[in-house]
């Protein structure tokens, strides 16, 4: 981050640092640096992966799929709303300047919701993976220590119940649909499964607000989602891959701001116009 | 205090059954006035259906010189939200000179359990199957559990679902067996 290398500007540092009215009660008596990373990383997941599912805008395979993913990734963008909010409350920087100032090194999501698209079954993959993880985490964070967390949480899960229906709904139709579709969504699972590991790395920074009952523990998500995710697999005919070597391990992924080269194009394109136009208006 | 232009909508099978207290309590002048200005503001994509009747106004209180009225969201990232602030903001500076302060709750998040009966039965006579009752956040097994939804157009039972998302975010894709008629249904959230 920025703070973090020294590099404060001028006028970050004199933005006023409240502006949202949500629940404004959450106190934060001590601004920390690792609050503010694990609010980024929350708000940067539903961020770039409604980025991507808004670029299937026009091009789904059906239209109900066309206005599925790109509700989906409605739900996802208001959640990275308030998430980004709260950190805006933390550091003094807007929604905005959050979203379209950050170089690709200063976002904090997971490596799994940044990949491209793909085929339709490579987009159901990242999105059953991410969601059955995300609903975990969500249930866990409604218990955080931290009001505002746990309210957000709260809040996003509801929409995120819904979600993991639908993906796991899609996973079943296409693992046991035809032998194409059966196909591509084993091969979607089996390249896409070197991101999931990343999911329940816990950094020392994260494990001191697990610690302090504030983050949840990510670790201990994965006996839960390898659960959920092999009953789906088994209903949808296909096969679990064995776990071997993960990206994004060993505190050098999403998290710390070390991304795959997707993300730095996708934010290019996201970021354009106002990054041309800075004073743009709607 | 006058509201000009509204309806009188003080009937009681209106009342959320979250009413909120302040409403219930509706012994201050300013903020009984306001409630009933508000049962005028619809949602804009549900024109039908107050803010009021569908459990997003979550309290109302004036105090000195000010009037602050309290929101929810359906949806996080529900677009008419913006909408619906200005339009209460519009509401209420109708009816007072007072600074209008919206403030933004997120718990405990909205639920389509707080949808009023009478705002039911407006949407089921809009075309829009309301959502079922019952306990949307249960833990079930994923997906293809076919709910009971029925056509708001000839009220058969044999319905079936053809997409989890329809038209806004708060809504579903389903079909009439029957009548053939496609429909929205309201997600139970």
């Amino acid at each position: 981050m920025g703070r973090n290398d020294g590099s404060v500007s001028k006028d970050r540092a004199s933005q006023p640092a409240s502006r949202a009215q949500v629940d404004g009660a959450s106190a934060i008596p001590h601004p920390s640096p690792a609050i503010l990373n694990y609010v980024l990383h929350l708000a940067d997941n539903g961020l770039v992966l409604a980025q991507r599912l808004g670029e299937w805008v026009g091009k789904g395979p059906v239209l109900e799929e066309d206005i599925a993913s790109t509700n989906v990734g409605l739900d996802l963008l208001g959640q990275a709303r308030l998430w980004l909010a709260y950190a805006g409350d933390i550091d003094g920087r807007g929604e905005d300047e959050l979203a379209y100032f950050r170089e690709s090194a200063d976002y904090r999501n997971l490596l799994l919701v940044e990949q491209p698209n793909g085929n339709y079954a490579d987009t159901i993959a990242r999105q059953y993976l991410f969601d059955q993880w995300h609903v975990l985490l969500l249930a866990e964070l409604t218990a955080s220590g931290d009001a505002r967390i746990a309210a957000i949480a709260a809040k996003a899960l509801t929409e995120v119940r819904y979600h993991v229906e639908r993906s796991s709904g899609w996973l079943i139709r296409l693992g046991d649909g035809t032998e194409l579709s059966h196909a591509r969504m084993q091969a979607a699972i089996d390249a896409s499964w070197m991101y999931t590991g990343e999911m329940f790395a816990v950094d020392a920074a994260e494990r001191c607000l697990v610690d302090a009952g504030i983050a949840a523990d990510a670790a201990a998500l994965h006996a839960p989602w390898i659960a959920a995710v092999q009953s789906v697999f088994a209903e949808a005919t296909l096969a679990v891959p064995a776990d071997t070597w993960s990206q994004g391990n060993g505190g050098r992924g999403g998290k710390q701001g070390v991304h795959t080269e997707h993300l730095s194009r996708m934010l290019a394109e996201m970021q354009v116009l106002p990054r041309t136009y800075p004073d743009a208006r709607w | 205090m006058r509201v000009p232009g509204l309806p009188d909508l003080t009937d009681a099978a209106g009342t959320p059954r979250t009413a909120p207290e302040s409403e219930a309590r509706g012994h201050h002048g300013g903020a009984a006035a306001i409630w009933r200005a508000l049962r005028g503001v619809v949602d804009p994509e549900i024109p039908v259906v107050s803010v009021v009747e569908l459990g997003i106004v979550r309290d109302v209180a004036c105090t000195d010189g000010e009037c602050i009225v309290t929101l929810t969201p359906t949806y996080s990232g529900c677009p008419a939200t913006r909408v619906i602030e200005s339009d209460v903001r519009a509401a209420v500076g109708r009816l007072t000179d007072a600074p209008v302060r919206i403030v933004t709750v997120l718990s405990p998040p909205w639920s389509s359990g707080w949808i009023a009966p009478e705002a039911r039965r407006k949407l089921a006579a809009f075309g829009i199957a309301p959502p079922r009752h019952g306990a949307p956040n249960a833990a079930r097994p994923i997906a293809f559990a076919r709910a009971e939804i029925r056509c708001p157009n000839c009220g058969s039972r044999r319905t079936e679902e053809l997409a989890r998302f329809g038209s806004t975010a708060c809504k579903a894709q389903h079909r009439c067996q029957d009548c053939l008629e496609p429909f929205d249904y309201f997600k139970p959230h």
